[in-house]
């Protein structure tokens, strides 16, 4: 079995990000809460790698602390869409056709019709900006997404023989959907987490640009990117260096998801092969 | 085809009484009283009962939802509690902004997109098919509002064809408005067309695979009027649907470009109205945008069934 070459670039990518957060835990190269006003907005030279803000904090330390918010956020998100979203799929499949099935689903379909950014605009209105906020707001979009996506998965499993076989043997529906469908699923569900890892990503940026994701004083890109705003045409790079962060992460992240699709789904190794 | 379009219809008109009630409820159990918050901390306790009686918050719950939903109905959105002015009116200028340029984006990611996914599937694994691909790859990792700030750094700033913000009115002419959008318009479909022509290249694929296109290339058809005489047309149905999501998606997406691009659009007016806790604004932008999703997506299922016979059956 061959790795995919996107696999490996991708995956390379999304370890150096992540090596990057977890080395800000022990060491960043300057302490971001120190500010240096007489050496401001800087370009990118030996001292400070990736140059200084408006405040003349080093960018790179400052994109390693962010890396901790982002990660932290996405990661958050796509736990509470899979926490809630696999056992509502799972349950709506179980009982197909049903009124609960219809329910589930219709939920599904009305989750959709609030797009994320109107969902955390809502959460914000009500409860005030933070990054548990931006959190719950990704991750309520999250739940529709593996809801619909174990459905449909699992469905197509329950006409399988070894579930015919389970339920033969006398095991309930809830034993059959944790020990026969979801372990079938793990592959799916890893692919789908990946793809909704980077769009939190992106989506906690965009969240925290417009000032309804983490509050000062944790460091985020995307506000990184919001004060950059007015410095842009005179120093471009502290435009540039966040949101090429965002870019490479994000482009990182679906790489290795496309390349763990190609690994881990045989049906299209077969069709390639 | 009547029963489907009246099932659809029934689950619509569900789907915006659900969504009401949600967004209702939320607005609802938001702490704090909006008119002890208008008229400031100074204020007499008999001012602001009065007050609360005249923006009608001294009626029970079911009947403030009740006058709220079937004021919207009549195109009545009330009164906002900052300017004494009806929402209604102040929706009414916002959407002329916000709308055109979600309509704008959309035609662009479409033009874009189209030539770029059919180009891409007729040339399957050759150079220009991965050239195409790496591109959608990037397009997709661009957050907007970043490519949005390259936008105004190089076409405003150091070449000065556009304008880096604000929007002149429609009425100062129609150039001029269509000027002011075409930076967030690019920005807002960069990312949607990557998606799209992803969708297009794929599904072409797809559909390329099918038994009619070989028995068309059987009766002598070349690779490429294949393509366009009979793949393309059936190619067209997931690319509809992806049209539809993006539209509703673009409207509301469109609330973060206004940002950066300073355009009085419904996302201005939003986040104005957070700050201002002018609840009834948000309550009714927030209606607005659902309901539009949910028609957009009303509508994507009709077309689809007008388009697909067979998808009828299934309701």
């Amino acid at each position: 079995m061959r790795v995919p070459r996107s696999l490996i670039s991708g995956a390379m990518l999304s370890l150096l990000v992540t090596a990057g957060a977890l080395v800000s835990f022990v060491w960043t190269p300057y302490d971001i809460e120190v500010l240096d006003v007489a050496g401001k907005l800087r370009a990118p030279s030996a001292a400070h790698w990736l140059g200084t803000d408006h405040f003349g904090r080093d960018i790179l330390s400052m994109i390693m602390m962010g890396a901790r918010t982002s990660i932290a956020v996405a990661l958050l998100a796509v736990g509470i869409g899979m926490a809630l979203g696999v056992p509502l799929g799972l349950w709506a499949a179980a009982r197909r056709g049903s009124l609960l099935d219809e329910v589930i689903m219709r939920g599904n379909d009305l989750v959709f019709a609030f797009p994320s950014l109107v969902i955390a605009i809502l959460i914000t209105a009500v409860f005030g900006a933070s990054a548990v906020n931006a959190i719950v707001a990704i991750g309520i979009f999250n739940i529709p997404v593996f809801a619909r996506l174990t459905r449909g998965a699992a469905l197509s499993l329950w006409e399988r023989d070894f579930v015919l076989a389970a339920r033969v043997a006398g095991k309930s529906a809830f034993r059959i959907s944790w020990e026969h469908i979801l372990p079938n699923l793990t592959n799916l569900l890893i692919v789908q987490g990946t793809i909704q890892f980077s769009l939190g990503i992106l989506a906690e940026a965009a969240l925290s640009y417009i000032g309804l994701g983490a509050q000062p004083p944790v460091a985020s890109w995307g506000r990184m990117l919001a004060d950059a705003q007015t410095l842009v045409s005179i120093a471009p790079h502290v435009a540039l260096v966040p949101g090429l962060t965002i870019v490479l992460t994000v482009l990182g992240l679906n790489l290795m998801g496309d390349g763990l699709r190609d690994l881990l789904d045989p049906r299209i190794r077969v069709a390639r092969s | 085809m009547i029963r489907y379009v009246l099932a659809r219809f029934a689950s619509l008109i569900l789907s915006l009484i659900v969504a009401s009630l949600v967004i209702f409820t939320v607005i609802e159990i938001i702490p704090g009283d909006p008119a002890a918050f208008m008229l400031g901390v100074n204020a007499r306790p008999d001012t602001i009962a009065a007050l609360r009686t005249e923006m009608g918050l001294d009626a029970s719950v079911p009947a403030r939802y009740l006058s709220w939903v079937t004021g919207m109905v009549q195109g009545d959105f009330g009164q906002s509690y900052t300017y004494r002015t009806p929402v209604a009116g102040m929706i009414a200028d916002r959407v002329w902004v916000s709308l055109p340029l979600a309509v704008y984006a959309l035609i662009l990611s479409t033009l874009i997109a189209f030539p770029a996914g059919i180009y891409a599937a007729s040339r399957r694994g050759r150079p220009g098919d991965m050239a195409v691909m790496g591109a959608t790859q990037l397009g997709v990792a661009i957050p907007n509002f970043w490519f949005a700030m390259l936008l105004v750094l190089v076409f405003a700033i150091n070449l000065r064809w556009f304008s880096a913000g604000g929007f002149p009115g429609w009425d100062r002419g129609v150039w001029g408005g269509v000027k002011a959008l075409t930076l967030p318009a690019i920005a807002l479909a960069l990312p949607q067309a990557a998606i799209l022509a992803r969708v297009m290249r794929s599904s072409l694929l797809d559909m390329l695979g099918e038994d009619f296109v070989r028995t068309a290339r059987a009766k002598g058809l070349s690779r490429r009027q294949a393509l366009w005489r009979h793949a393309l047309r059936n190619a067209m149905i997931p690319v509809l649907t992806i049209i539809g999501l993006q539209f509703s998606f673009l409207l509301a997406g469109g609330i973060i470009i206004e940002q950066v691009f300073f355009l009085p659009g419904l996302g201005r007016l939003i986040f104005q109205a957070i700050s201002a806790r002018d609840l009834i604004v948000v309550e009714s932008v927030v209606m607005l945008l659902v309901f539009a999703v949910i028609v957009v997506n009303f509508a994507v299922d009709l077309a689809y069934a007008l388009v697909d016979p067979r998808l009828r059956v299934k309701g």
